[in-house]
């Protein structure tokens, strides 16, 4: 829709968006401004420290113009793992979802890993992995693995029984049913599962990143805060929120296409 | 004898386990049926008349007794038997054009030629305009339409449908009525129709098979002796209408 009305939603809808950040934004200000003494710095100064994070040219001190490069580092260990945890868990999903003996070999085992927090695993994966990088890797495998599992065997369980029969009355073989039925009617129940995996992913980076790490938006942050550089802490913290917005979008945007079928996606 | 029939049920017999006991579904069941036969199973439900019509598509095996087909025994779902649902089964993530093409293609054949098949029966049933669209965006009665063409572009010799129009408006079912029997005489189908509205079983069939629950069983197999097309206000179709009204009022 292109029409008038069409816009006009679309601008309202963008300003009521913005209204509540706008807000915060403001009793931000009101609350830290103009105290010589206040621990949080005001949001005039945070907007100084992340042009000066992203492009250097203010302070010229160790973090000046590094924004890019711990982007890079953290972009890679989100979807490295992301993509790791999605090859696994699709699969192994589909086997639990379909195959009984495997879902009785591990689908116990699961139950009790599951509720285990991605964080406690933290100290295991640092003896594991060793403090580096690979430990932050492994916890944002970790944080997307289950949302995928999960929703795959739900997908791929959870197919209208009517459609097999449909299909094998049209003349679908038994072995073909999988790949002409189950894995289209789960493909709504498997993109929510990426969707949470991918947002798990982006929480777990930092915690993974906060320890033994030396770059990353989650090293940037520890490293400001035992400096007390309180604004490089929120100046990451905002770049942390868009860049899982951002890359949230496009997952969206790309299961909308992929899903218009789906009156709950299309 | 002079015709092999297309469909023949030799004394078959449902039963199934349920909560420890078995339960009769269906009770030495006999029925013949012709090439190009339109019947309509009636009866209320518990009769077994959908039990004998999932058995026909193969979706369930015979207790006892014997399916044929052309005298072949019926072993599991098969494009020759097509069904149409109550609920539609259409394919949620196919366009009607693709819903209509399944078939073909899911038997081998080739893109041109599941093009030409889908575009042909798609205009059969009066869906060119919708060609492109989901079945989440079609009303009731189109994706019943979609449902029949696509039971249809695969050549299925018997088309089975279980209470298809039940889910309908009255409106929509009347025309899909009409529709149903140009197709069955343009297509020389063989049609088995399971329904539990009296009205329709005397417009639509050549003959009408009543059953009875508990256990399910055939009590009467009459073919309809009015000329077609059927007026439904015609003292011959009231005088069936009663008769048929009676002898299921009878089984309750």
């Amino acid at each position: 829709m292109t029409t008038l009305t069409g816009r006009a939603a679309s601008a309202r809808q963008a300003v009521l968006a913005i209204l509540v950040p706008l807000a915060g934004l403001l009793a931000w200000h009101l609350v830290t401004s103009g105290r010589p003494y206040s621990l949080i710095p005001p949001p005039a100064e945070v907007a100084v420290q992340l042009w000066d994070l992203a492009f250097g040219g203010v302070w010229e001190d160790a973090f000046s113009a590094t924004l890019l490069t711990h982007i890079l580092a953290s972009l890679v260990r989100v979807y490295g793992g992301f993509a790791l945890a999605a090859l696994v868990a699709l699969p192994l999903g589909m086997l639990i979802g379909r195959v009984r003996v495997v879902r009785e070999l591990l689908d116990p085992f699961l139950q009790i890993l599951r509720p285990v927090p991605v964080t406690a695993w933290l100290p295991l994966s640092m003896i594991v992995f060793g403090l580096g990088p690979r430990s932050a890797f492994f916890l944002v495998f970790l944080g997307a693995f289950f949302p995928i599992l999960l929703n795959t065997i739900f997908g791929v369980r959870n197919v209208e029984p009517r459609l097999f029969e449909a299909a094998q009355m049209l003349g679908v073989s038994r072995q073909a049913l999988f790949w002409k039925v189950v894995l289209p009617a789960s493909l709504p129940s498997i993109f929510t599962g990426l969707r949470l995996g991918l947002g798990f992913a982006w929480v777990v980076i930092v915690v993974g990143e906060m320890t033994g790490v030396q770059t990353g938006l989650g090293a940037i942050i520890m490293e400001a805060r035992q400096l007390s550089r309180t604004d490089i802490v929120i100046a990451g913290m905002i770049v942390i929120g868009v860049l899982g917005f951002l890359s949230d979008r496009i997952v969206q945007l790309i299961g909308q296409h992929l899903l218009r079928w789906s009156p709950q996606h299309g | 004898m002079a015709e092999l029939p297309i469909l023949s049920i030799e004394e078959v017999t449902k039963n199934f386990a349920f909560q420890g006991s078995t339960v009769t579904a269906l009770a030495s069941a006999d029925l013949t049926i012709r090439k190009g036969e339109f019947i309509c199973l009636i009866g209320p439900s518990g009769c077994g008349k959908s039990t004998l019509l999932r058995m026909i598509a193969g979706f369930e095996t015979a207790t006892e007794g014997r399916l044929k087909m052309w005298d072949k025994p019926v072993s599991g779902p098969g494009p020759e038997r097509g069904m149409v649902f109550q609920d539609y089964g259409l394919f949620p993530w196919l366009t009607v054009s693709q819903n209509i093409g399944f078939g073909p293609a899911a038997r081998g054949a080739g893109k041109a030629e599941v093009a030409k098949t889908a575009d042909r029966f798609t205009a059969m049933v009066g869906l060119d305009r919708f060609r492109d669209a989901y079945p989440h965006q079609l009303s009731g009665g189109m994706k019943q339409r979609v449902a029949i063409a696509r039971v249809l572009a695969n050549d299925a010799e018997v088309v089975l449908m279980d209470e298809p129009f039940g889910a309908l408006d009255a409106m929509t079912r009347e025309n899909l009525q009409a529709e149903l029997l140009e197709i069955w005489a343009a297509n020389k189908l063989t049609v088995l129709f399971v329904t539990h509205a009296i009205e329709e079983a005397i417009l639509l069939a050549d003959r009408i098979v009543v059953m009875s629950p508990g256990p399910g069983r055939i009590v009467s197999d009459e073919t309809v002796p009015l000329a077609r097309p059927r007026d439904p206000t015609s003292p011959e179709f009231n005088a069936l209408r009663r008769r048929f009204s009676g002898m299921l009022g009878s089984h309750h």
